[in-house]
């Protein structure tokens, strides 16, 4: 067991989970290889959802994955961080909107 | 930016290039000859010799960052018209069917027009890789898409994006205005265009520690991205994976990405794309007549197995026809996912 909790080497290991649980694994990454194939939105712009889900969800093994495979793909650094902006403005926005439950309680409870 | 062999740089010797590739300390992989023996395709034999490519000469008007033949306008080494006559020789006495011309920009070769309206009369088909900004050079190339027109020459051209950042990053300051000037004076003389018959193909290759992306789907995205953006038509894109050798093997290591490049390439390895690799057809042939597998191999100092037949003085055919293609660690940049070619991915 390494002694920190994320370790860049694992990244080439996501296929091993299914030793541990066979048929979930293969169909998990069945069902992953038919996402990011080409249909009614191409590999390359699902890439980029993908590059900006990664780091909505923190994920740092899809960080790296993600901006590689984005890169590979064609797009520009500044497209990409306009990618990791959208993900940021649905964070905060999310954050924010939360501000609205907070306002009507403040409201229901002060005189 | 000067050569490498200008510099004296360690890695223009193919010695110490190939001391990187097959080191079994540091940088240890796994042997290429092993992944052959264990699909039983060891020792790979060539099928034939279908494709001629000549290296007219190292002389270049660019320098390409991640250039496998270290070209540049400082190279001297250029073919003379009486090893080009050698070739016609070898040509008029074999069925080859494809003549492919490259460089180095072959048309700096004085004698490169004569060359090919001499491969003309011997009815071959000739592929011409042209790297565009030559035409727009000096006024002396401007004719070159008439030339190229007249003889009927398939031009394959090099352009690593559709955009000018990533394309100049590579190629060089101004290489992507002169590259679109270029090719919108090919597609003016018929290149491109459908129903002309005139072979316009681009060569994507990747400006980074990367392999290429979706042959199909980046040759989608530039054709809409060229044609909506400058008018431009072409007919087939060729997505080529850079070889981890000279300049690029120079670049992998001073960015510290030589290992993991390495890993990418040996981890993507598709037994398919084996049977199909460039070499099991193709006679390379250098400056100074010798012969090689590939023109990876050619830079590399590997001339082909052969015995007796290195140089076109003594061509054997026959020998050529069936010989063991001397392999590499290189090679793993030819067998990486859809594998790579002069004429772009080999296994689907």
């Amino acid at each position: 067991m390494s002694n920190h909790y994320y370790n860049a080497d694992d990244l080439a290991k996501f296929g091993n989970i299914a030793e541990y649980q066979k048929d979930m694994g293969d169909k998990f990454f069945s069902y992953y290889g038919d996402v990011f194939k080409d249909s009614h939105l191409t590999a390359k712009e699902k890439s980029l959802i993908a590059l900006a889900v990664a780091h909505a969800v923190q994920c740092p093994y899809c960080i790296d994955a993600y901006s590689s495979d984005a890169y590979e793909k064609g797009y520009s650094e500044q497209q990409m961080m306009e990618a990791v902006h959208v993900a940021a403005a649905i964070k905060g926005g999310a954050v924010l909107v939360h501000g609205v439950q907070m306002m009507n309680k403040v409201k229901e409870i002060g005189m | 930016m000067k050569s490498l062999k200008v510099l004296q740089h360690h890695l223009a010797d193919s010695h110490n290039q190939l001391a990187v590739l097959e080191d079994e300390g540091l940088h240890k992989h796994a042997p290429f000859k092993d992944k052959l023996v264990a699909m039983g395709e060891f020792p790979l034999r060539a099928t034939g010799v279908e494709i001629f490519q000549v290296n007219v000469g190292k002389m270049c008007n660019q320098v390409c960052k991640h250039c496998h033949v270290d070209a540049g306008p400082d190279r001297k080494e250029i073919m003379t018209k009486d090893t080009m006559r050698l070739c016609l020789d070898v040509l008029a006495g074999s069925d080859v069917k494809t003549v492919d011309l490259t460089g180095g920009a072959p048309e700096m070769n004085p004698d490169f027009r004569w060359f090919v309206t001499e491969i003309r009369k011997l009815d071959k088909h000739i592929i011409g890789r042209c790297n565009l900004t030559i035409i727009m050079a000096n006024k002396k190339f401007h004719d070159l898409p008439e030339f190229f027109r007249q003889n009927d020459i398939e031009v394959v051209s090099s352009l690593p994006s559709f955009t000018r950042d990533r394309t100049d990053r590579q190629r060089g300051d101004g290489v992507f205005e002169d590259s679109i000037r270029a090719l919108q004076l090919l597609n003016a003389v018929g290149y491109g265009e459908p129903g002309s018959g005139l072979l316009l193909n681009l060569v994507y290759n990747p400006a980074g520690a990367f392999l290429p992306p979706s042959q199909q789907a980046l040759e989608r995205e530039y054709k809409d991205e060229l044609f909506k953006n400058f008018g431009i038509r072409f007919n087939n894109l060729f997505a080529i994976t850079n070889m981890p050798i000279s300049r690029y093997l120079d670049y992998l290591l001073i960015s510290g990405n030589y290992d993991k490049y390495m890993e990418k390439l040996i981890s993507a390895f598709n037994p398919a794309a084996v049977r199909n690799v460039m070499c099991r057809n193709t006679i390379s042939v250098s400056w100074d007549g010798f012969m090689y597998d590939c023109d990876f191999n050619q830079m590399l100092d590997l001339p082909v197995s052969t015995v007796g037949s290195h140089h076109l003085k003594n061509f054997d055919l026959e020998a050529l026809n069936s010989r063991n293609i001397v392999l590499k660690q290189h090679c793993y940049g030819c067998t990486a996912g859809a594998g790579s070619s002069c004429g772009g991915t080999v296994a689907g």
